[in-house]
């Protein structure tokens, strides 16, 4: 799988933009991995952070211990999770910012190859 | 019914006409009927989606929960919020980059098959029903309780305005709706959480070693327990509320009105900021009711507790702020509902109508009037269902919906998106198991049969335990998905390979 022969190229798709060759490319297989890299350690974290607190209230009575007066973990643990939404927000802005110019970098290479090409 | 109420009420149907009779002059073709024309900023783009979320569901229903079961009614702002990351981290851009209108378009970007783009339609059409009788039917309720009037009039009145918004104005006057009343929701709820604070000496300790006296659950009621008592189906609605989200059409759909990735990058900020702080908000409207109006008194004027807010409004600021607050969750039911009328009819004129049965070849205006039929049809068909779902209790469909999307819908999202192998018969499958399972469970779980005569449609022992499916539905629908995909020979790399460089870059290729 992956190699050049898996694809079956028809006559029409051959006269526009090569999609295959932009995919197989260094520097988009590059964007791909620091995407993945930061999009799936980030996701996983923040289902396994949300789902931990139905899981700790379902399952247990700790959270029901009191932390600042009458509040009680629980909803410290909540407000937790608003803070955790904004900052991976802010996060993810920031860094997409990268791979925004990382994207345009190499389309505007990709279509200037092309070009001179033809 | 008193002079205020009725000016409110009318300013706000006025309000709201105008923007349509705006809306209808800019709307000309079906990309501004579907999505504005895509000419929505960031930030309009954030309030109208702040807007799709803030439901009445939400503001009445979420402020009630707290007020009668403190923590446990705060469960589904968490879920809520937390199902932006989902939105943001998986799916927004590469939505954006690959879809135009619906999201079997997305989908199809990549499997040009009329088969795929029927299922997808079949399964928004499915949530938009759901979703639309449930708040049709609050709606009604509601309505007649704020204003006195009866049933079948409030839900009369909520399906013209809807019909009149999404049938001239297109998304232009459904986005510009949700977008004024996002910022009235906003401006309500701040101002009742401002004057609920005041009342505790702007004191967070003081607010909650208040509230613990004033209930009849006592210290319990700033613990979990007091609602969800049974784990697997808490982790089944968590599990729903946080992947729903990004399987909800009128929710995807706003996606598209946006000019790029970087753009609906922005709304989903914008919509985060302002629901999270909205949800923040909803602590201090849950406790103020409790404490201010009394669970007695928030049980005798709604059993579900939907007239807390309301209520709480009237006792901090007379009659004035409780006709605001009414009016302002008058216009919220309003943009939701017509949301979904358009999300509705995109799935029957654009996806069934436009490319399944003229195979994409109708012409702009057949278009048109195709969408403007759609809309017609889709609310008339609601507000039908509506009128006869009077006496049924409803309230699940909601949470149904967001299951539906989570188990049928985000699957096939992630996998189009994100894998490789992924094809046509995989793409149907998924589908099928997700929608089809949730639909099948739900059918004999509590919500439609229980012992108890009056709670559900029909008496007897339910045979499935879980009121919410999403636990085990959504894994059947990523299931059916991966066992499509590898007992089918078929793969398409190549067209694959087009979908990735899109949904990373944006480029639309030639």
């Amino acid at each position: 799988m992956g190699t050049e022969s898996d694809y079956n190229f028809d006559a029409k798709r051959s006269i526009e933009t090569d999609f295959v060759k932009v995919a197989e490319s260094g520097p988009f297989k590059k964007l791909i991995q620091e995407r993945k890299r930061f999009i799936f350690p980030l996701t996983i974290f923040f289902l396994l952070f949300y789902f931990l607190l139905p899981i700790l209230t379902s399952y247990t009575t700790i959270l029901r211990t009191p932390a600042i007066g009458d509040i009680s973990w629980a909803w410290i643990y909540a407000f937790a999770q608003f803070i955790m939404t904004w900052v991976l927000c802010t996060v993810y802005v920031k860094k997409s910012a990268s791979f925004d110019r990382q994207s345009k970098q190499l389309m505007d290479d990709m279509l200037e190859k092309e070009r001179e090409a033809k | 019914m008193n002079a205020t109420v009725i000016t409110l009420f009318l300013i706000i149907v006025l309000t709201t006409l105008v923007i349509t009779y705006f809306a209808a002059k800019r709307t000309q073709t079906t990309g501004d009927f579907y999505t504005a024309g895509g000419g929505l900023t960031g930030w309009q783009n954030g309030l109208a989606i702040a807007g799709d979320y803030l439901s009445a569901a939400s503001f009445l229903g979420i402020a009630g929960a707290i007020a009668l079961y403190g923590f446990d009614g705060f469960f589904y702002s968490i879920g809520f919020l937390i199902a932006y990351l989902v939105v943001m981290f998986l799916v927004a851009e590469p939505l954006r980059n690959l879809g135009k209108y619906t999201l079997a378009d997305m989908i199809n970007a990549r499997f040009e098959a009329k088969k795929v783009r029927g299922v997808a339609a079949f399964s928004t059409i499915t949530i938009v029903i759901f979703y639309m009788i449930a708040q049709l039917v609050g709606a009604g309720a509601l309505i007649q309780l704020l204003f006195g009037i009866d049933y079948w009039i409030a839900v009369l009145i909520v399906g013209v305005m809807m019909t009149i918004y999404v049938l001239f104005g297109g998304m232009t006057a459904t986005s510009w709706v949700q977008i004024i009343k996002a910022v009235l929701l906003m401006i309500g709820t701040v101002i009742i959480a401002f004057l609920v604070f005041a009342r505790f000496d702007f004191n967070i300790l003081q607010m909650f070693s208040e509230v613990k006296n004033v209930t009849s659950h006592g210290a319990d009621y700033l613990n979990p327990g007091l609602r969800y008592t049974f784990p697997l189906d808490t982790l089944s609605l968590m599990l729903a509320l946080v992947l729903g989200t990004a399987g909800l059409p009128h929710i995807l759909m706003r996606f598209f009105t946006v000019k790029d990735a970087k753009t609906a990058r922005t709304s989903v900020v914008t919509a985060t900021w302002i629901v999270g702080i909205f949800y923040v908000l909803t602590i201090f409207l849950g406790f103020g009711a409790a404490a201010f109006v009394g669970e007695s008194n928030i049980l005798a004027a709604n059993p579900a507790g939907n007239m807390a807010a309301p209520l709480l409004a009237e006792v901090l600021g007379g009659d004035l702020l409780m006709s605001f607050v009414s009016a302002v969750a008058f216009a919220t039911i309003l943009a939701v509902v017509a949301g979904l009328v358009l999300s509705g009819a995109s799935a029957f004129a654009h996806d069934i109508y436009g490319q399944i049965i003229k195979k994409g070849k109708a012409t702009d205006q057949q278009q048109m009037l195709a969408a403007r039929y759609a809309s017609v049809g889709v609310s008339v068909f609601s507000i039908l269902l509506a009128l006869f779902a009077q006496t049924l209790n409803v309230a699940f469909l909601v949470s149904l919906a967001f299951c539906v999307a989570a188990s049928a819908n985000l699957p096939v999202i992630l996998y189009t998106i994100y894998w490789k192998r992924f094809n046509t018969t995989g793409a149907v499958t998924g589908m099928l198991f997700g929608l089809l399972s949730a639909l099948i469970l739900v059918a004999i779980s509590p919500n439609v049969i229980s012992p108890t005569e009056g709670a559900a449609i029909f008496v007897g022992e339910p045979l499935f335990p879980l009121t919410n499916p999403a636990i085990i539905s959504v894994p059947l629908g990523f299931l059916g998905g991966y066992l499509g995909t590898i007992l089918s020979k078929e793969a398409d790399f190549a067209k694959y390979a087009e979908v990735r460089v899109r949904a990373n870059t944006g480029y639309r290729g030639k």
